[in-house]
């Protein structure tokens, strides 16, 4: 049996970021102590997160009542398998972006980096906060809050673009929260009267029919838009006009993850395996899931800013992991939620580098890269073994998590999604390896650089470095993510 | 003194309206001082009132040893003291951001102007405590007078609508003391509780009289109250006061119709007449969802900050209507937690337009020109109160909503949880319009390599009185959110005695 033990930590490593953001702002006119403030809550975030890990390893549950703030219903913090890997994701990746923001904004002398870093602190509060929630309704408060939080840093240019970009994503964040998640939340709340507290296997089973259950269900997956499931993905790549470490952190890792996240806890511990598999709910999921997976790779193939080919590819890898849950078997479940930190090591390093190329060269488009290889050798090699962990070959860690899922699919008979799996790697594979092919075998007469060009900022490579080397690590040791994800799929699917 | 209380809270204003009207003219600086500790006063016996309701359970005090049903009656139970509460704390914010914008708004009328505050703040608190029907009749011109003479104190075109104003409000007012009448005439009492009792005991409940009483003061109410489409007098009237006047207006005189419409139906109909002899229920809630859309689109059709706001008012007395009629208990819950929370809202994002208004003397939207630099502590305030209009958590608005929309689906009504849905997105993206304008200026630079020179103004903001009751009304929005739990068991401890609908 688990033990529940009750501590603050959680609270702590969620507001913790949040606190930061007094000493970040009051120290606007010291740029080299704002950072260090930075790193500091960043290092004390992890060590939190980190300090919990043991426990959380020995089957344990962490819990801590905030607020009580309507009748059986409270703001509370609750840390499992599943959220501990997110936050270790989360929390880890932030003290490398901060390094590689740091370089990058230094580099290019952006305006506000005050206002920047504040929010980049604000907005992993919000993340941390989503993956300790203990309920559903603790859990929207911290999703709306990342919506909010995140808005002055996509917009961070405040030219046109920026309004156009930050207008999209506001209104297909905003529209799908408050339209989608909100009535469904309050309609869980009424049939249920429950406190809406994530239990392995749900609590949702005997309270409402299979229609209603299908609707919540819809009205969830298309609710969370930040998991970015089609129709609901434009604001991804319209979101992609902020800095790049605000893409790299908050649109490959904490935003979209989030989105992802939310739909797996309400699968899991709103609807429970069991009741989605007696509804045979499962199917239409992996469906909708496997359209965005297909469409956005051919989409992906068709961009010529590296960036938005980047965020296609992010659209379809989201979907994988909700593809791995909804197919409700032991192995694809733990292969979805080992995605979350898989991907989020192997798009952050790909976004790193497409960062670092524009802070050296100011180039946004792959057809001006090529022959880039001999120029950025360090970017491009990491580039490359970013790629391979993302399109799932070995020799990088997203290698397991999709072998996981294409062992879920054969596991439950599902042919269909195995070919889609497979189909999807080789789209994955075709846009990406021209462009490293590219960068280092090309005639030197096609060579889009004539002069030498440096490597970008030291703070920048060396993140992108430290990040492409864990994504190599993961593959020879892809602990504690793996048991986490184990840990967590034999608890839901056998809860 | 605590046996007094209830009488306290409207006799101090009151008084001291007199007072400030005899000495302020010969010394101006005095008057907002004695309106300050009169509605300070004022804002303590209402929660001494709260205390004591919660602890006795319903207050009667008889003004001047009168007992009903001959004399007046203030009837104190859980719902009056908090929107008495509501009330008094509101003023005393507004009243606290009034000090420097009277003087520059109205320089030869502070004193009048003081009086006339105070007398609206009396008639008010009057309609919210009294238990007599025709004694609310009389307050509720007090209240309607004054209000007329602090709109007609703006310029030019406040004139115009605080005599549009008047035409309206002594129609509604009119209807609503025709249906006292008739009331009066088949219970023979003005009392309250005791109309309550007498139709009851009589079996009035099929009298066509009784029929009649109830839709002249439900129209006149709904007059009074700007329920859509019934609103024409409200948005031009608040828009062209003063900013210190529709401070006080917006967020109070329709919410104290709201009250006095729920005080109606529970208390002098009550409940089973109004929803299940009647049962208008549908009809009702379909006419709120009309308001509810139409004015939120109105909303986006103004380029008038104070007007835009305006519509939200008019909007959200339409979720309060329709929250009514939903009969059960979590919609009612959600009204009069709304009656409160809203009054705050309106009160946060007025007093906004208010600074705005007097830093750059335009009315316009775009007024909010790059204000994130210029005055980034006043756009904080502002955000917590747009953000509570919006509905998003764990500010007040949020949890209105929440219970708002339980009702509607506890009683079947999916078009009005549609259309409170769709007013908290059509709120997001006119809020959102004036973030943006205030985040990227009016004409955001093309391209991304430049140095934002003009962004760089230098910071001015608002007085510390203005900034200080912006926070303060910020901070309560999020408090009555944090708190909201014992907030609303007040109100459903209240509500017990109705026998509402509760569940699914």
């Amino acid at each position: 049996m688990t033990d529940t033990i009750i501590s603050f930590t959680p609270v702590l490593a969620a507001l913790v970021s949040l606190i930061a953001v007094i000493p970040i702002a009051l120290l606007r006119k010291k740029p080299n102590l704002r950072e260090i403030a930075t790193f500091a809550a960043g290092i004390v975030k992890f060590l939190l997160v980190l300090s919990m890990l043991p426990a959380i390893l020995s089957g344990s549950k962490i819990e801590y009542t905030l607020w009580q703030i309507l009748p059986n219903m409270a703001i509370e913090f609750r840390v499992d398998s599943m959220g501990m890997l997110f936050g270790l994701v989360a929390s880890s990746l932030w003290i490398i972006t901060s390094l590689y923001s740091i370089g990058y904004m230094r580099g290019l002398k952006e305006h506000s980096q005050t206002r920047f870093f504040s929010f980049f602190a604000v907005s992993l509060s919000a993340t941390i906060g989503v993956a300790f929630s203990a309920n559903l309704f603790t859990l929207y408060l911290f999703y709306e809050m990342l919506s909010l939080a995140t808005y002055p840093l996509v917009t961070h240019h405040q030219d046109k673009e920026a309004r156009t970009g930050g207008r999209t994503y506001l209104t297909y964040l905003l529209t799908t929260s408050i339209g989608f998640v909100l009535p469904a939340l309050i309609f869980v709340y009424l049939k249920t009267g429950s406190s809406m507290d994530f239990v392995p296997g749900g609590f949702l089973e005997g309270h409402i029919g299979a229609e209603a259950a299908l609707l919540l269900l819809l009205l969830f997956t298309f609710g969370f838009a930040k998991a970015g499931i089609m129709p609901f993905h434009s604001w991804l790549p319209g979101a992609m006009v902020a800095p790049t470490p605000v893409s790299a952190l908050l649109h490959a890792v904490a935003v979209v993850k989030v989105g992802v996240f939310c739909i797996l806890r309400v699968y899991s511990g709103v609807f429970g395996i069991d009741f989605l598999c007696d509804l045979n709910l499962g199917t239409i999921i992996t469906w909708i899931a496997a359209f965005t997976i297909v469409v956005s790779s051919l989409v992906a193939l068709s961009q010529d800013n590296l960036k938005r080919r980047l965020a296609f590819s992010t659209i379809g890898q989201l979907s994988y992991i909700v593809l791995g849950m909804a197919l409700l078997t032991p192995k694809g479940v733990s292969g979805g939620i080992m995605h979350i930190a898989m991907h989020a090591f192997g798009k952050i390093t790909l976004f790193f580098c497409a960062g670092a190329i524009f802070e050296a060269t100011g180039r946004k488009y792959i057809s001006q890269m090529v022959g880039i290889g001999k120029q950025m050798p360090i970017t491009m090699a990491a580039f490359f073994i970013g790629s391979l962990s993302v399109i799932g070959i070995p020799l990088a860690g997203g290698f397991w998590s999709k072998f996981y899922l294409l062992l879920g699919t054969v596991e439950d008979g599902q042919w269909t999604m195995l070919v889609v799996l497979l189909t999807s790697s080789l789209l994955n594979a075709a846009y990406f390896f021209p462009i490293s092919f590219r960068a280092f075998f090309c005639k030197p007469e096609d060579s889009q650089f004539e002069n030498k060009v440096d490597e970008a900022h030291p703070c920048a490579v060396i993140a992108l470095a430290t990040t492409a080397l864990i994504t190599a690590i993961l593959f020879v040791y892809p602990e504690p993510f793996f048991s986490l994800a184990e840990a967590a799929a034999a608890k839901f699917t056998n809860p | 003194m605590t046996e007094q209380a209830p009488a306290l809270i409207l006799l101090i204003p009151f008084l001291t309206s007199i007072l400030v009207a005899m000495i302020g003219i010969a010394y101006r600086g005095i008057c907002w001082y004695l309106a300050l500790i009169s509605l300070a006063g004022s804002v303590c016996a209402s929660f001494t009132t709260l205390i004591r309701v919660l602890d006795e359970g319903v207050i009667r005090y008889h003004m001047g040893g009168w007992a009903p049903p001959f004399g007046i009656e203030f009837r104190v139970d859980a719902l009056n003291a908090l929107v008495s509460i509501a009330v008094s704390v509101v003023a005393f914010i507004t009243l606290v951001y009034s000090k420097e914008r009277v003087e520059t708004e109205s320089p030869n009328k502070v004193s009048q102007y003081y009086t006339l505050f105070l007398l609206l703040i009396t008639g008010l608190l009057g309609i919210v405590l009294t238990g007599d029907a025709f004694n609310l009749y009389v307050l509720l011109e007090v209240s309607a007078l004054t209000s007329y003479a602090l709109i007609a104190m703006g310029p030019k075109r406040a004139t115009l609508a605080a005599f549009k104003y008047l035409i309206m409000g002594t129609i509604g007012a009119s209807f609503y003391l025709l249906g006292v009448g008739y009331l009066y005439i088949k219970t023979g009492s003005l009392n309250m509780f005791d109309i309550q009792e007498q139709i009851v005991a009589n079996d009035l409940q099929q009298s066509p009289t009784i029929l009649v009483a109830f839709i002249l003061i439900t129209v006149g109410l709904w007059i009074k109250m700007a329920f859509f489409p019934l609103h024409a007098w409200l948005p031009n009237s608040y828009a062209f006061a003063p900013t210190t006047s529709s401070s006080i207006m917006g967020p109070l005189v329709t919410k104290v119709m709201i009250y006095v419409m729920v005080r109606m139906v529970l208390t002098v109909f009550g409940p089973v007449y109004t929803f299940e002899v009647l049962n208008w229920n549908e009809i009702v809630v379909w006419l709120s969802v009309i308001a509810i859309l139409a004015s939120s689109i109105g909303a986006l059709a103004q380029t008038d900050l104070r007007k835009m706001l305006t519509f939200l008012i008019i909007a959200e007395v339409g979720y309060m209507v329709g929250g009514t009629w939903l009969a059960n208990e979590a919609g009612m819950t959600g009204t009069i937690y709304h009656i409160i929370s809203d009054a705050f809202m309106t009160l946060c994002v007025f007093l906004f337009a208010g600074i705005i208004f007097a830093k750059t003397n335009r009315r316009d939207i775009n007024a909010v020109d790059g204000m994130f630099k210029k005055m980034p502590m006043t756009m904080i305030g502002f955000i917590v109160g747009a953000f509570s209009l919006i509905g998003i958590p764990p500010t007040a608005g949020f949890f209105s909503k929440w219970y708002l929309i339980q009702g509607g689906i506890e009683s079947g009504n999916w078009e009005y949880v549609v259309a409170l849905l769709i007013s908290s997105l059509i709120n997001a993206v006119l809020f959102f319009r004036i973030i943006e304008i205030a985040f990227f200026g009016r004409k955001p630079v093309e391209g991304h390599d430049h140095h934002h020179g003009d962004l760089h103004s230098k910071i001015c903001e608002a007085p510390a009185s203005q900034l200080i009751s912006l926070w303060g009304t910020a901070a309560i929005l999020l408090l009555i959110g944090l708190y909201n739990k014992d907030i609303a068991g007040i109100i459903q401890d209240f509500l017990l005695q109705f026998n509402l609908a509760t569940g699914g």
